[in-house]
């Protein structure tokens, strides 16, 4: 795999400068800096405990650095409540799903959009005409979420009636509904069987092609290291290396501290 | 008999779209923070009390209706601001223990502002009664109806057609997940108690002529409304409101057949037996699915 070019992008989407976060004396972020560029796939990886999840959940206001700085297309991030950084265009979906169960496959889909309708959301309430043109809005736009992650023949269906491979595209949709100009999967390939983490591996690529980019947190080597235009590898708290696949599959210190299989894995 | 029997249905669906009102509040604050709000029968009385009063004061009965409405909305809201939003990381039990204490606080208010004594509001259309199928119907029977019908079909609308009502279910089930697709939890949880404020005192205001008012009649009206939602399966709306309806109507009933002294025992009992056979509600799947 070569690496691709830089995009012509002068600033990059996402700026994370020197990210601290500490849970009593651990400190799951060391003062993490990387930057991504608008339109890649960016992966992040590293063993368990590494940090790779409390750095989504720093992104997306759900903890609070006690340190640095998120510049998010150039305005900052931090200190922001969870809605307002979804509001700026940052969608994510979680490590264990974290759907509406109580409602059906393209509902779920439907709150999704809840950010794009919100203008209107108000004045379209108090008259009928008004609910019925909305909510065949919010249908066509959960629709075409729906269309692109293949879930369009479920859409009527509950939700907590799907297998968990689709479960997790559900949840993709739903982050999508809302246009964002970034996207944050934490760990979508887990629990997948083969065919599912490959119809995964095209779906996240369709997702970039369509200009959103992706921050993708995951374990499935073959995947991030097929799918991926660069990689961040942290390891307790701090950036261990960062690169394109290539590059990141040839440093010694990522291969001993993670990608040696043959510590890890040959038990 | 057939007539008299319909007779205590007609009396028991009267009494029980009013505890449907009530158990729909309890189910809307319920869907939004798992919080069994027991302020709620307060709502209904403040509703019923502000009416009469403003009524008293010279006003027209719609316009004390609707500032009525209005001023127990505010104070749902006040509720929420003052009360509930600063336990925000208090546990579950908590922010109920905190209801109970502002229901309390309520009642108190009602007692300084309007004495012990019993008020009536007079019936909205005059109290001839009608004959129906050997049934005598009181016309302001026929409000309540018909009041909560509209009701019960916009919360219905409100949940399955709007945005707004699909995003508070969505805090419902998941605040992580509703927090990330963008939903402001704080402004959900607030229209959940102005909408619940708002059910109960039109509940309120629509029974005032039938049963009189003081300042503790949300006491029992708030543990029907709460057995309406427990019947139901709490956290589903129309759970409670085919809830509050049953329970009217077997009150009905057992006032009728048995003896009034029991009306509430039957109700309790009732109550009661649903939790020992169905502890999740008659239809309540959707709460027993939470994860």
């Amino acid at each position: 795999m070569t690496a691709l070019p830089p995009r012509a992008s002068s600033l990059p989407l996402l700026a994370v400068t020197g990210l601290e976060q500490s849970f009593g004396g651990v400190m799951a972020l060391a003062g993490v800096s990387f930057q991504v560029a608008e339109g890649l796939i960016y992966a992040v990886i590293g063993p368990n405990g590494a940090g790779k999840t409390t750095l989504f959940n720093a992104l997306c206001g759900f903890y609070q650095p006690s340190a640095g700085s998120i510049r998010f297309a150039d305005r900052e991030l931090l200190g922001l409540p969870p809605y307002r950084i979804a509001a700026r265009g940052v969608a994510r979906t979680f490590q264990n799903l974290q759907l509406f169960f109580n409602m059906t496959v393209i509902e779920n889909v439907m709150v999704g959009c809840h950010l794009r309708a919100k203008t209107h959301l108000f004045a379209a309430a108090l008259r009928l005409p008004g609910i019925r043109r909305q909510e065949h809005q919010l249908r066509a736009w959960a629709m075409e979420a729906l269309e692109l992650c293949e879930l369009a023949d479920r859409a009527g269906q509950p939700a907590s009636a799907l297998p968990y491979g689709l479960m997790k595209r559900v949840e993709i949709a739903r982050a999508l509904a809302a246009k964002p100009r970034l996207l944050l999967l934490d760990e979508p390939a887990a629990g997948l069987n083969d065919t599912e983490t490959l119809a995964l591996r095209d779906l996240i690529a369709r997702i970039r092609d369509s200009g959103v980019t992706v921050l993708l947190v995951e374990h499935h080597m073959p995947l991030v290291m097929g799918v991926s235009d660069r990689l961040l590898v942290l390891d307790y708290g701090s950036v261990l290396a960062e690169g394109t696949p290539a590059d990141i599959q040839n440093d010694a210190r990522v291969v001993a501290a993670y990608l040696g299989g043959a510590v890890s894995y040959a038990v | 008999m057939p007539e008299q029997l319909f007779q205590f249905l007609v009396t028991g669906i009267t009494i029980g779209s009013l505890y449907a009102l009530v158990g729909l509040g309890f189910a809307l604050i319920y869907n939004a923070s798992d919080v069994v709000n027991f302020a709620q029968g307060e709502f209904v009385m403040l509703g019923a009390m502000t009416a009469i009063a403003l009524l008293n004061a010279g006003l027209p009965l719609l316009v004390a209706a609707v500032i009525a409405t209005l001023l127990t909305v505010g104070v749902g809201l006040l509720l929420e601001r003052f009360a509930i939003e600063p336990a925000a990381g208090a546990s579950v039990v908590t922010t109920i223990i905190i209801t109970i204490g502002a229901a309390i606080f309520l009642r108190g208010v009602a007692l300084l502002l309007w004495g012990k004594d019993f008020h009536s509001l007079k019936p909205f259309s005059g109290d001839a009664p009608i004959q129906i199928g050997g049934a005598t119907v009181l016309p302001q029977s026929l409000w309540v109806l018909g009041v909560t019908v509209v009701l019960v079909a916009l919360v219905r609308a409100f949940f399955n057609r709007t945005l707004l009502g699909k995003a508070l279910l969505a805090c419902a089930f998941n605040r992580t997940a509703a927090q990330a697709v963008g939903i402001n939890v704080k402004v959900m949880l607030r229209l959940a108690y102005g909408l619940s404020a708002g059910l109960g005192a039109l509940a309120g205001i629509l029974i005032a002529p039938i049963t009189f008012s003081s300042y503790e009649a949300g006491v029992m009206l708030g543990l029907k409304g709460f057995s309406a939602a427990i019947v139901g399966g709490i956290g589903n709306p129309m759970g409670a409101v085919a809830g509050g309806v049953l329970l009217g109507v077997l009150e009905a009933l057992g006032a009728g057949l048995v003896s009034s002294g029991y009306k509430d025992a039957i109700a309790f009992l009732f109550v009661l037996m649903v939790l020992f056979f169905e502890p999740t509600g008659l239809f309540g799947h959707k709460a027993s699915e939470r994860v």
